[in-house]
């Protein structure tokens, strides 16, 4: 592997910096050089969450390249589009399809784009993206605030580390009463993309 | 650099046995790895007042036993602390956002020029971009003012070095040391090889009687001064061969000049190019510089923000550009750098990138969350100021509004946006008080609000509203108590009763400090009931007299106070939209029909909807039969 660029991003609350932390964490274990950032603005719940996860022998900037991320993993589908275009062409789009719509769309101010139109923004960088029912799924475990793990285990399918060394990251990372509840979303998320990948 | 055989284990876990284990690998952000740098170099006094990019510092060292680190009740007090203790002999840091040194500045020219004992290190944490700020001011241009040698780390491995460079600096050239960081660098976590254990301070805590260096007076003063001068003259030959300061030797036809993340965007956009890479950026060892210079055929600077280091070297003769492609505006990332870059003729062969034009896609802002007990004193100010208009009222012209609201920082600031509307404006730590006293001096004929966050009022609006009570002011000003310093993430503060280390302490209570200043119409509202909240803003501002009223609802966020969420009954619902109008992101409206997200709703804690609704739509989930289910 010569670098991976990834993107994680959602809105505030879904736990995507603890989902980008555990990505950075697995990939320093397998002996790889990582940076990581956050673009969360001012800190708040509701707003946009931007991770970037960069690995490789060397890395300098923390910030990726507009088209240049290998992965995008979106937890929100208004955000996939968001970012899209930092993806690199033929890059991989993994997205849960749930739409939490601004408050500007429901003051009647703006239009939450429908699901061709962020199909179609995802098309122009690449045709490998994935749609994933990940919040359906989660809701079904029995825990929501499992998403972001759920998700985890779809984009770690395409990431070159062991299953153990994912295991042992997110086993560190959660306090001992969390734990289990994440690693069965985490294994659900990688059956999940299976499934839709094949 | 590959790293084989690495125990990864989490940044900070509960366990406190790694942090003294020689040579580990750790993922830390800048904030945490200037912490763990700043006590394996044996500081002693920790102090801060929250503010983002910095506030995870003093997070991170409060959590060591063996270190004394406080909030402070605001960033002078804070700098007045540390500076006591490297006065006593013991290493000291203070750390605080940019504008946090505005506060500061006083005490920090101050021990510039006494000097310290025990080694003094200030943190500044600069916000390039204003990504949670009032502005994006380079705070590089203070060591100037200050006199005292700036650090700049550029990742955590850095930042955790140099904060043992800082306390030997500060000891050997007795002055304290600016260390300089960004959001980018504060906030991205990088891997460290923490690579020594804590020095234990062994001195005994002692202030040596020296007049002539503590007493400034002005005849004391004015003989610190050819002292401070002679102390850059030394700091200066000093960076000369420090290792601080960096060659990397690439090609001869470009040579960049560079220093914290723009290094590393510079690196990763010309990795061809020849580096002197500055750690330590003031003063500037100016011998480097020219030899430098002259072994490159182009010479560039590629900074962030000001042409801070581009004018120094420019005054020294030397043939160099930078700011003319480099934007002084924002924060930089790669991108602007290629594109620069480009432009200036650094990169050849690059064609600019092909870019899509951005589809239009809805903002997602952050907003007062669901259960914010600032909602409803906004929803009150904001109707009986007239600025809240229901969705389908646009088409009317708005009246003017009513009321002048003066702003201050904090969570609240975000009660601006629509469809409250219920500041006109934030500046800065305190200054909704003194901005509403002088709006009412110079006569305006509106009432004027001021409102101000219990965190705010302590670190900055006292002093206000003691100029309030002294000129016979009779503006109402607004307290929002929720307990907390909430917006950068829910420090303790003078008014919570717990300290930095999550002890028990004296609490400062609000009421009575108001009062004990000379306040005579004090009021304490539940934040969560509307009708007492307008009726005693009414009330208020009716009275002649200075008014405070103390909205008091603990932040939603820290005291996760559930009960059961409330839903909309959809046969009663006329889709009037008031609810909507308090901004609350639980409710939203889909496809004609206004529903709340019960995985956002608080419930029983919070029930402002239910008490605004003009038709009683509102009601916990299980009472209702025809609600709207997603």
């Amino acid at each position: 592997m010569k670098k991976l660029d990834l993107l994680i991003t959602g809105a505030g609350g879904q736990g995507i910096i603890l989902a980008s932390d555990i990505i950075g964490e697995t990939a320093m274990a397998a002996g790889y050089d990582v940076k990581k950032t956050d673009t969360i603005g001012m800190a708040q719940r509701g707003g946009s969450v931007l991770s970037n996860v960069r690995i490789a022998r060397q890395v300098w900037s923390p910030l990726i390249k507009r088209g240049e991320a290998d992965l995008l993993l979106a937890l929100e589908k208004l955000e996939a589009a968001r970012w899209a275009s930092y993806l690199r062409p033929g890059g991989i789009a993994i997205v849960n399809n749930q739409a939490l719509p601004p408050l500007s769309v429901s003051l009647g101010n703006a239009r939450y784009p429908n699901d061709e139109e962020i199909i179609g923004i995802l098309k122009q960088r690449t045709d490998r993206y994935y749609i994933i029912e990940g919040t359906q799924r989660v809701r079904e475990l029995g825990n929501i605030r499992t998403l972001n793990m759920f998700m985890l285990g779809c984009a770690s399918l395409f990431l070159p580390f062991k299953v153990q060394a994912w295991k042992d990251s997110i086993s560190q990372r959660l306090p001992a009463s969390l734990r289990q509840i994440n690693l069965i979303a985490f294994n659900q998320g990688r059956k999940e993309v299976k499934s839709v990948c094949v | 650099m590959i790293r084989l055989f690495v125990n990864a284990s989490s940044c900070f876990p509960d366990s406190k046995l790694w942090y003294n284990v020689a040579k580990m690998l750790k993922l830390l952000s800048g904030n945490e790895a200037l912490a763990l740098g700043a006590y394996h170099a044996g500081v002693k006094v920790a102090t801060a007042y929250p503010g983002t990019p910095s506030t995870e510092i003093l997070e991170t060292i409060a959590r060591f036993d063996d270190v004394y680190a406080e909030w402070s009740t605001n960033e002078k007090v804070a700098m007045e602390v540390a500076m006591g203790a490297a006065y006593a002999g013991v290493r000291a840091m203070v750390s605080m956002k940019h504008v946090g040194l505005n506060v500061a500045s006083d005490p920090f020219i101050a021990a510039s020029t006494t000097g310290i004992k025990g080694g003094l290190v200030v943190i500044s944490a600069d916000d390039p971009g204003a990504h949670s700020s009032q502005g994006e001011q380079d705070n590089r241009h203070y060591v100037k003012l200050a006199k005292v040698p700036m650090l700049e780390p550029s990742d955590s491995q850095e930042a955790y070095d140099f904060m043992a460079h800082a306390f030997d600096l500060s000891e050997q050239f007795d002055t304290p040391v600016l260390m300089r960081t960004t959001t980018r660098i504060s906030h991205s976590k990088s891997v460290v090889e923490v690579d020594r254990s804590r020095e234990v301070p062994t001195k005994q805590p002692a202030f040596q009687h020296e007049a002539a260096k503590y007493v400034m007076l002005p005849v004391h003063a004015r003989l610190r001064h050819p002292l401070m001068e002679e102390r850059l003259v030394k700091l200066a030959a000093y960076a000369e061969t420090s290792p601080l300061n960096r060659v990397i030797r690439g090609e001869r036809q470009l040579g960049v000049v560079t220093s914290g993340i723009a290094y590393q965007y510079a690196r990763e956009v010309l990795p061809r190019a020849s580096f002197l890479k500055l750690g330590m950026t003031y003063p500037l060892p100016q011998n480097l510089i020219r030899h430098f210079a002259s072994q490159v055929d182009r010479l560039v600077v590629i900074e962030e923000l000001d042409p801070f280091l581009q004018e120094d070297i420019q005054a020294m003769g030397i043939k160099v550009t930078g700011k003319e492609f480099i934007p002084r505006l924002g924060e930089l990332n790669p991108d602007i750098i290629e594109e620069a870059g480009r432009q200036a003729g650094l990169l050849t062969g690059v064609s600019p990138r092909q870019v899509e034009t951005a589809p239009e896609l809805p903002r997602r802002p952050p907003l007062l969350c669901p259960g914010c007990p600032h909602t409803g004193i906004f929803f009150v100010l904001s109707t009986i100021g007239q600025r809240a208009r229901l969705a389908k009222a646009k088409e009317k012209t708005p009246k003017e509004a009513k009321l002048i609201i003066t702003g201050d920082i904090g969570c609240y600031t975000l009660g601006a946006y629509p469809p409250l509307l219920a500041l006109d404006t934030c500046a800065c730590m305190g200054a909704s008080i003194g901005q509403a006293l002088g709006m009412e001096k110079a006569g305006v004929s509106d009432k004027v609000v001021a409102v101000i966050g219990d965190s705010t009022f302590l670190h900055a609006g006292i002093t206000g509203l003691v100029d309030g009570v002294y000129n016979k002011s009779q503006i109402t000003i607004i307290i929002l108590d929720n307990g907390t310093t909430a917006m950068t993430g829910h420090q303790e503060h003078p008014g919570t009763g717990i300290s930095a280390q999550g002890k028990e302490t004296r609490k400062v209570v609000l009421e009575q400090l108001v009062r004990g200043i000379g306040v005579k119409d004090v009021k304490v509202v539940d934040a969560f009931n509307m009708k007492g909240l307008r009726e005693n803003v009414r009330t208020s501002l009716d009275n002649p007299e200075l008014s405070v009223i103390i909205v008091r609802g603990a932040c939603s966020v820290r005291i996760p106070k559930r009960g059961e969420p409330r839903a909309i009954d959809i046969e009663r619902c006329n889709l009037c939209g008031v609810c909507l109008m308090l901004g609350c992101s639980a409710i939203q409206r889909e496809d004609e029909q206004i529903y709340i997200d019960p995985m956002l709703c608080v419930g029983e804690a919070c029930t402002i909807c239910q008490q605004l609704c003009p038709r009683q739509a509102v009601a916990p989930q299980s009472k209702i039969a025809h609600k709207v289910t997603k």
